[in-house]
This record gives C-alpha cells, structure tokens and sequence, in this order.
C-alpha cells in the first residue's frame, strides 16, 4: 500500500511537468540540435542543402576574416551598448529611487512603458529623426545652417549603439534598481553620520552594494544586444551586418542555411560561455553582498 | 551646565504635529532615554539631534553651538541604528574603520583603534567577518563600535537591541551600561521597552504622542508618575478613584473606605495612584475580595474586586501565610507610597 503510494508520489513531479517538459524539449531543444546539424552540412548554388557531415562552414568561418570581422563588430556593438546603459542607467535608477513616491511611479511609468511599444516602433523613431536628409533632426540642423550634412547616424555602428542603448535602458534600470531595493534605507544615513560626504557615499556605500545589480542588468544587456535583430536590421541593414542580420541574411536570402546555422550556432555558443563565465565570476566577487 | 540642550523642539509632516515642545537638557556624560510607546516622535527627535531631519520650531545646542547649523556630516554624533545599518560589502575591521578614514586618521593609529574598539565590545578576532555572517548579537556589537570608535560627542541609539532575542538583550543592556560607565559618551537611547529605560538610564524622558510626559530618575518616574499616562506605561499600576474631603479638619482624602491625611495643594475628585507591590493586606482600608491568587515563585499575585474598581496586589513570598480566593480583605498603603493627581469628572 505504502509503496504503492510513494511509487506514485515518484511520479507524480514527472506527470506534472510533462506537459512543459515536451513543450521545452519539441520548440527549443529539437531545433537547437537541428540548426547545430544543418550546421555540418553542405551546401550548393546549384544543388541546394545535402545533408552530409563536413566541416566546410566551420571553415569558412574560421578563416575568412569577414566573419572574424562582424563577430567583432557585433560584441563591440554589444559591449558598448552595454556601458552606455549602465553609465546612465544605474544613474537614473539611483535618482528615481530617491524621489517621492508620487514622482517615483510616474517616472517608472515613464521608464517602463516603451516595453510596451514594438522595438521595431522605437528603431524606426530614431530612422526618422537621423535617416538621412529626410531625418527630422537633421533637417532641422542643416536648415539652421548648424550642419552642412546629415548627422551620421544611420548604417554606423555609433548609430546602432544609440539606438540599441535606448531599446535595452528598462533592463538595466530594472535591475539597478532591484538591487537599490535591497539596501538598508538608513545606509545612507549612516555613512553620513561618519563623516562621508554625498559623493563619498555613493562611491564607497552605494556603488559597490548596487554593482550585483548593474552587473546582473549588463549580462541582459550583452545579451540581448549581441543576438538583436530588430534594431540591427534598421540602423545598419545590409550595409552593415551583426551576427543575428547576417544568419538571417545566409537563411533567406542567399540561401545557404548550414552556413547561417554555422553563425547562428557560434553566435550562441559564445553567449553562453560569455554569460555563464560572467556570472560566475559576479557570484564569486560579490559573495558577500549576496548572501 | 547643560551639555546637550533641546529648547522647545518641534517637528511638523505637513499639517501633522510628530514632536512639540520638546525641552531636554542632558548633562555630560549623562545616559538618558526616551520611551515612549511606537509612533509617539521618539525615532524623529534623535534624527533631529543626528540631523537627518531638521527642526521645525525650536534650537538644538551642544556645548552652547547652535547644532542645527552644522552638516550631519561634522555633527561628530555616533548613531546606532535599529537596523544596525552596517556596510554589507565590507568587514567588520573596515566597518569600524570607515569613521576614522573619513577623518583622514593615520594607517597605523587607525588599525589600532579599530581592535581596541572591536576588543571593547567582545569582538576581537572578528575583524575579517563580514556582517551578513555574523549573529545579530555581533552585528549589532559591530554598529556600537563603529560608531563609538569615533569618540563621539554624544551616542544616539535608536532601539538598538529590539531585534534581538530576549536572553542576548539583557545581556547586551548589561553590556552597553558598562561600556557606557568606562568610557562616559553621552549618550541617548530611544526605547519603548521600559524595563530596558529603567535598567540602563541616569534619566528617563517619558514621552507620548510627541510631547514629553515627564523626564525623571527611573524611581521617580516610576514611583511618583506625573500622569495617568506615565504610571501606566511604567509597569503596572493600581488608579482609584478618590475624593478630598475639606469638610473636616484636617482635610481628608478618601479612596473608598480607605483614607489618609490630604496632601497639601490638591481639592476635589482626584486619582491615587499605587504601585501593586506597595499595597498589603491589614485590618482597615479599602475593602476588597480577592478573585484569583497567582504564584510566582517568589512574589504571590493577587487579582481583586475593590470598592474602587479592580486591583492587582503583590506579595514576596516570605514565607507568611496569604490569603486565598474568595478571602475578603481591607487593602491598605502608606500615604508616601501613592501619588494623587487632580482627576477630571466628567
Ligand atoms: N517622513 C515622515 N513623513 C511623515 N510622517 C512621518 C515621517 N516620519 C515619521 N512620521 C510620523 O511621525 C510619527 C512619529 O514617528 P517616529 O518618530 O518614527 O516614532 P517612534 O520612533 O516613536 O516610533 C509617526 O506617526 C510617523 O507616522
Ligand atoms: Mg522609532
């Protein structure tokens, strides 16, 4: 009866997470290890996808330094992004932070809210504003005799940056101000209490407590950044192509997918590690401001 | 000469009074607390005398300097807060140091002071914890070295030892007393446990809903309370109704079928305030009938049903023979064991 009973206790953490195990397993895990196959296969103008075991995209990407070339762009694309969101996002999580609460939830509203608007929506706002002699901005300057030619913005890697910084600032504000969230309401108080100055205070009492937090936001960041598609797309088109543009590019239009599977693959593998070596090293460094 | 002096302090939230006319003046070397049940402006007046927040009305000297005009920052206060407020990402060596590093004090003097402050409050060989390892007892050991290794003019406390367990309470209110002795910082403690304010404090300011009911020696307050609000809060009490009679010669003042001489200065209804403790049993005074007798090891506690209301009763246990339930008695007190106030009919 007893055994019976555990048997069936046994199983039943399996039954019940079967229906999201096999969801998992059927949407990711299938065609992860599809793409990581069309990866080794070939490839011909002629004869299309044959599904044989060659190393040959493995090999062009690791030698022809177009692509060693635009996996470097993109992670520069990607680290930059990234420091732009923490110098002024863990800023701007600070000072909202310290506003009344009427204030605070307005300017969270504020912060949050283009979440809700497509990044498609919010790339094209920046394409509007800098595309070009069109851009309204740049129209405006040139108009005003303050500039002879557009801003250059669009098809540049500052331009992807900008834009990219802008449509990734909620992680970063998010997840400085979680941590801000953590911290004793009086710390402040008593730094001062001490004899430290405001700036003081937040260099030495503020900044290495919310660091968990600003690292934690700029491996979503990195992320998020190094695979976008979206923006990418927009700003540099085919001009100027990341890791995520130019799979896309290989699967549609030039249609060689093991060799898109190639750098779609390499491009996650290398997140991976990134973000997992990262995080273990945060994990290690801030033990203490964790526990 | 007053060290420390409040003049007619009052802080104001928006339309909300939280402290008024708050009047204090602390001796050097004094320990005084203020209690006070929660919410009553106790928290709010230290933060005034830290300068986390400023006065609304009134001026807060220290050694006859105007207090308010100087930055929180070079007030040279030490504060233990409730919630210890230690910097997480440091130790508890850098904890300490912190204070004397943000005035500039030398390397070596510094590490110096660092253990002999970290050594005074139990903790040496600690130096390398980090607080989130460390029991709260520590933790909180830690904040009153950081803030004593500072040599602070005055030591503010703000509940520091609400979160601990009862047992590590009384040991670190034995502590903080002694500390306190050695080294002679005036300091300021603000509590709502009133055993802690009796066993600690040189002064007790009583306070309620911002203002102070009476400031006093721990007997004082508790033996002769200024009002109904003190002589409750302060353990427990007995308040009965009484009266006095100006009719006769002298004048007498009658509590039910107990009555004494009246004291001078006072007519009309009044309140007699006593201590359980203070009251025995004899053959005249208020009639009562006992309804429950607890013992307590070594004090009987009675529960009685009086002329003048329900009355609670304390013997030792000395070994005499005590009434039991149901026993009616006469409850009886010595006049200078009971304080009388004027009482308000209705
Ligand atoms: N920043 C503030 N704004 C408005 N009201 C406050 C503020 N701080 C405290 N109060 C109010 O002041 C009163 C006294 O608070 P406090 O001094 O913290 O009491 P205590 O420390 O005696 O428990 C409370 O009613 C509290 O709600
Ligand atoms: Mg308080």
């Amino acid at each position: 009866m007893s055994a019976v009973a555990e048997e069936g206790s046994a199983r039943a953490p399996w039954a019940l997470t079967a229906p999201a195990l096999m969801l998992f397993v059927g949407v990711l895990l299938i065609p992860l290890a599809m793409t990581v196959m069309l990866s080794f296969h070939d490839w011909g103008q002629y004869k299309g996808i044959e599904p044989v075991f060659i190393l040959k995209n493995w090999h062009e990407i690791a030698t022809d330094p177009y692509y060693a070339e635009m996996f470097w762009r993109t992670f520069r694309i990607a680290i930059l992004t990234t420091l732009l969101t923490a110098l002024l996002g863990a800023p701007e999580a600070y000072i909202l932070n310290r506003m009344d609460g009427r204030w605070k939830s307005f300017f969270l509203l504020v912060i949050l809210g283009p979440l809700l608007i497509s990044v498609v929506a919010r790339t094209l706002g920046w394409a509007l504003l800098f595309g070009g002699n069109n851009g309204l901005v740049n129209k405006l300057l040139m108009s005003l005799g303050v500039m002879r030619s557009p801003i250059p913005f669009m098809f540049t890697e500052t331009g992807m940056v900008v834009a990219l910084a802008h449509v990734m600032m909620p992680f970063m504000v998010l997840s400085v101000w979680a941590a801000l969230q953590r911290l004793d309401p009086q710390i402040e108080n008593a730094a001062m209490s001490l004899g430290a100055g405001p700036g003081t205070t937040i260099r030495r009492i503020i900044m290495p407590q919310i660091m968990p937090g600003v690292l934690s936001g700029a491996i979503i960041v990195f992320s998020l950044s190094a695979s976008a598609f979206a923006t990418p797309a927009i700003i540099g088109g085919r001009r100027l192509k990341v890791a995520a543009t130019l799979a896309y590019d290989e699967f549609l239009n030039t249609l060689n997918w093991p060799l898109g599977a190639a750098v779609a693959t390499l491009l996650l593998v290398a997140l991976v590690l990134i973000v997992v070596g990262s995080n273990a090293l945060i994990e290690r460094r801030y033990a203490e401001v964790f526990r | 000469m007053a060290y420390l002096e409040l003049d007619r302090v009052a802080k104001q939230f928006g339309t909300q009074t939280v402290v008024d006319d708050f009047s204090l003046a602390v001796g050097k070397g004094e320990f005084i607390s203020f209690l006070g049940p929660s919410g009553c402006g106790k928290t709010t007046t230290l933060q005034m005398i830290a300068g986390f927040l400023d006065p609304t009305r009134g001026a807060i000297r220290l050694e006859d300097k105007d207090l308010t005009a100087v930055h929180p920052a070079k007030r040279g206060l030490g504060i233990v807060f409730q919630s210890y407020a230690l910097f997480p990402h440091m130790t508890a060596a850098e904890n300490v140091a912190f204070g004397l590093e943000m005035r500039n004090v030398p390397r070596t003097e510094r590490a110096e002071r660092v253990r002999a402050a970290l050594a005074m409050v139990g903790l040496a060989g600690f130096e390398d914890r980090h607080p989130r390892r460390m029991s709260g007892g520590q933790q909180q050991r830690v904040a009153l070295a950081r803030a004593l290794v500072i040599k602070p003019s005055v030591l503010l406390l703000d509940e520091p030892l609400s979160n601990l367990d009862a047992k590590l309470r009384e040991e670190m209110q034995i502590e903080l007393r002694q500390i306190q002795r050695t080294i002679g910082t005036t300091t300021i403690l603000v509590t709502h446990d009133q055993n802690e304010a009796m066993s600690l404090s040189d002064r007790i300011v009583v306070m309620s809903q911002g203002k102070i009911e009476q400031i006093g020696t721990p007997q004082e307050t508790y033996e002769k309370p200024a009002s109904a609000f003190v002589s409750q809060f302060l353990g427990k009490t007995n308040d009965f109704a009484g009266m006095i009679d100006r009719t006769v010669v002298p004048t007498q003042l009658v509590a039910g079928s107990w009555r004494a001489p009246a004291p001078a200065g006072l007519g009309g209804p009044v309140t007699v305030s006593i201590r359980p403790e203070r009251i025995g049993f004899g053959d005249a005074g208020l009639s009562a009938k006992i309804l429950t007798r607890i013992f307590q090891g070594n004090h009987w506690l009675f529960q009685c049903d009086s002329e003048c209301g329900p009355a609670i009763v304390i013997r030792q246990n000395d070994g005499q023979a005590q009434p039991v339930e149901g026993d009616a008695v006469r409850l009886t007190w010595r006049p200078e064991d009971m304080s009388v106030r004027t009482r308000a009919v209705a």
